[in-house]
């Protein structure tokens, strides 16, 4: 790829704390066969937080999120990453893929180290860093087990660790509980708490679930049905520093999962 | 290879476990089932031979016995010397070119539309029936006998390809996208580990395609190798030693086609010794 060369990191100066690091400027994605996904968003995603998207099955969630990591070209408008417009993926942004996108053919380690293999890290580096981030996901010991020996929770803690193992300034998840269970999501969602705490990265999480965009989020931007615009903005207010149980029980919890039913009640007639 | 964590899958089979369990777990081997099959094949071809269902069909035994004349005169091992020259030639280029076009046509659209259409042409008609036009054009020599084994065996090898190609998981392409590979490092990281399944399946059919090629090729340009072995053998009427040379090359090319896929395996999806 010769646009991903163009994308430079960001420079670390410019951007405080709680300031933008990805703004996305009116931006419209109309599918060739003319299927109108994005109707003109324009969006803030402010740096060291947590933003979800959140909205409806196809109103174009994916899209959003492949258009700001560069994969996918918007029909127009701009996409801001550290102050600079993006042309392609970039060494400052990683994704997490819903349907993981895992090697089968490469063990955990390889998948995990495989992102610093494309960047050229020699091999023992590459493979010492991935260890720490297999073991910071929770799969310690299954270095050299394959995709299809994984149940489908560890698969994705492989997609998060290959995702964190590049060291982006913003990581982005498409649905990365989607094809899990639900005992496992509910354990993966308070793990992910914990590494974020730890990480102070960016992370775009999309979603289609209010109870875990509510748990995981520090801002919630609702998306309205397909073509797509942001309908509101909502930062659920929660104490995270207690047990990860203690939050769904939370009266702030149960609030801020009430009022955006109430919102996006009114798409659903 | 991660020998370390292959070793709780591969162990068990050593473990001193029980007589009766260990009877069921061949019986329930793959392996087994394949050799009960050949076996009863085998019975039944001595059972006709003795009625016998015509003169100039041997029983297995003494086609295994004129097997085993032809090995100790040196006689089989020449004639497959002899065969295997255009048969590894035509099969090496078909491998390269089929494998190389099959790529170049999966991964740019334009070329798939000038040479989609000669390929898809070439895997449908009997092209066996072009042997006497390359005779004509190339002679009798080595030429046109490996030109039989690569228009028997490269169709099927390029459409394979291609369509390995094509069925690359697109979220595996735009993961190396989104991890900053370059088009070479997801071609040669992602797209062909990907496909190689399926890449291999065509190199076994191209292979099983180019036996069949050779052997034609042998029959009906001029009798060289084994083509000559069985038409020699024809001809003075020692039908034992006759099906010993057809049986012996079916034999080889079962065996040559069974380590393709080893070599797969090995090359590209070590995931397979893992389970
Ligand atoms: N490659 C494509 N070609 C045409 N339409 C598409 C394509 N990808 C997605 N769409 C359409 O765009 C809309 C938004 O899709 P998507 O972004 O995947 O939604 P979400 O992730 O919110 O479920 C859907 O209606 C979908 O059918
Ligand atoms: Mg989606």
């Amino acid at each position: 790829m010769i646009a991903s060369l163009a994308n430079v990191a960001p420079h670390p100066g410019t951007a405080a704390q709680g300031s933008a690091i990805v703004s996305v400027r009116n931006i419209k994605k109309t599918y060739p066969g003319g299927v109108e996904a994005l109707s003109g968003i324009t969006l803030d995603f402010p740096e060291g937080q947590l933003t979800t998207l959140l909205g409806p099955s196809g109103c174009g969630k994916t899209t959003l999120l492949k258009i700001i990591a560069g994969l996918l070209p918007a029909t127009s408008g701009e996409v801001l990453v550290g102050g600079r417009t993006v042309t392609g993926p970039g060494p400052e942004r990683s994704f997490v893929f819903q349907d993981f996108a895992l090697m089968p053919w490469a063990s955990v380690l390889r998948n995990v180290a495989f992102g610093l293999e494309l960047r050229g890290v020699r091999k023992s580096e590459r493979e010492a860093i991935a260890v720490g981030h297999i073991a910071k996901v929770g799969l310690k010991g299954f270095e050299y087990k394959y995709p299809h020996e994984l149940s489908g929770g560890m698969r994705q803690r492989v997609g998060l660790a290959r995702a964190l193992a590049v060291d982006s300034a913003v990581i982005m998840m498409d649905e990365p509980f989607s094809a899990v269970d639900e005992q496992t999501r509910r354990k993966f969602q308070e793990d992910l708490l914990g590494l974020i705490a730890n990480e102070k990265k960016t992370f775009l999480f999309v979603t289609h679930s209010i109870e875990e965009a509510v748990y995981v989020s520090d801002r919630i931007v609702l998306l309205s049905r397909r073509p797509s615009r942001v309908s509101t903005i909502i930062e659920p207010k929660l104490d995270r520093s207690g047990d990860p149980e203690g939050i769904r029980r939370d009266p702030a919890y149960l609030d801020a999962v009430e009022g955006i039913w109430q919102s996006l009640k009114k798409y659903l007639d | 290879m991660p020998v370390a964590a292959t070793n709780d899958f591969t162990e068990p089979a050593v473990a001193p476990v029980a007589s009766s369990t260990s009877l069921r777990q061949i019986a329930s081997h793959p392996l087994t089932l394949r050799f009960v099959s050949f076996g009863l094949l085998l019975v039944a071809w001595e059972y006709a031979g003795r009625i016998p269902i015509s003169v100039a069909f041997p029983t297995f035994l003494e086609t295994m016995r004129g097997l085993l004349d032809m090995a100790g005169d040196g006689s089989l091992l020449k004639a497959f010397l002899i065969t295997l020259k255009p048969l590894i030639a035509g099969l090496m280029i078909s491998i390269a070119l089929g494998v190389g076009l099959g790529l170049l046509m999966g991964l740019s659209r334009f070329s798939e539309w000038l040479l989609g259409p000669i390929f898809i042409i070439a895997q449908a008609a009997p092209l066996a029936a072009l042997i006497p036009v390359l005779t004509f054009a190339y002679g009798i020599g080595l030429t046109a006998k490996i030109m039989t084994v690569c228009i028997m065996a490269m169709p099927v090898i390029v459409m394979n390809t291609l369509s390995a190609v094509r069925n690359t998981p697109v979220s595996l392409v735009e993961m190396g996208r989104a991890f900053l590979g370059t088009r070479s490092q997801i071609i040669t990281r992602i797209i062909l580990p990907a496909a190689s399944p399926m890449i291999f399946a065509g190199l076994r059919l191209g292979a099983a395609a180019a036996f069949i090629g050779i052997v034609l090729a042998e029959l009906l340009i001029t009798p060289t190798g084994i083509g000559d072995l069985i038409s020699y053998h024809q001809s003075v009427a020692d039908y034992p030693k006759m099906y010993a040379s057809i049986f012996s090359i079916i034999v080889f090319s079962v065996l040559f086609i069974e380590c393709l896929e080893r070599v797969e395996t090995v090359l590209f999806r070590p995931e397979k010794h893992a389970s």
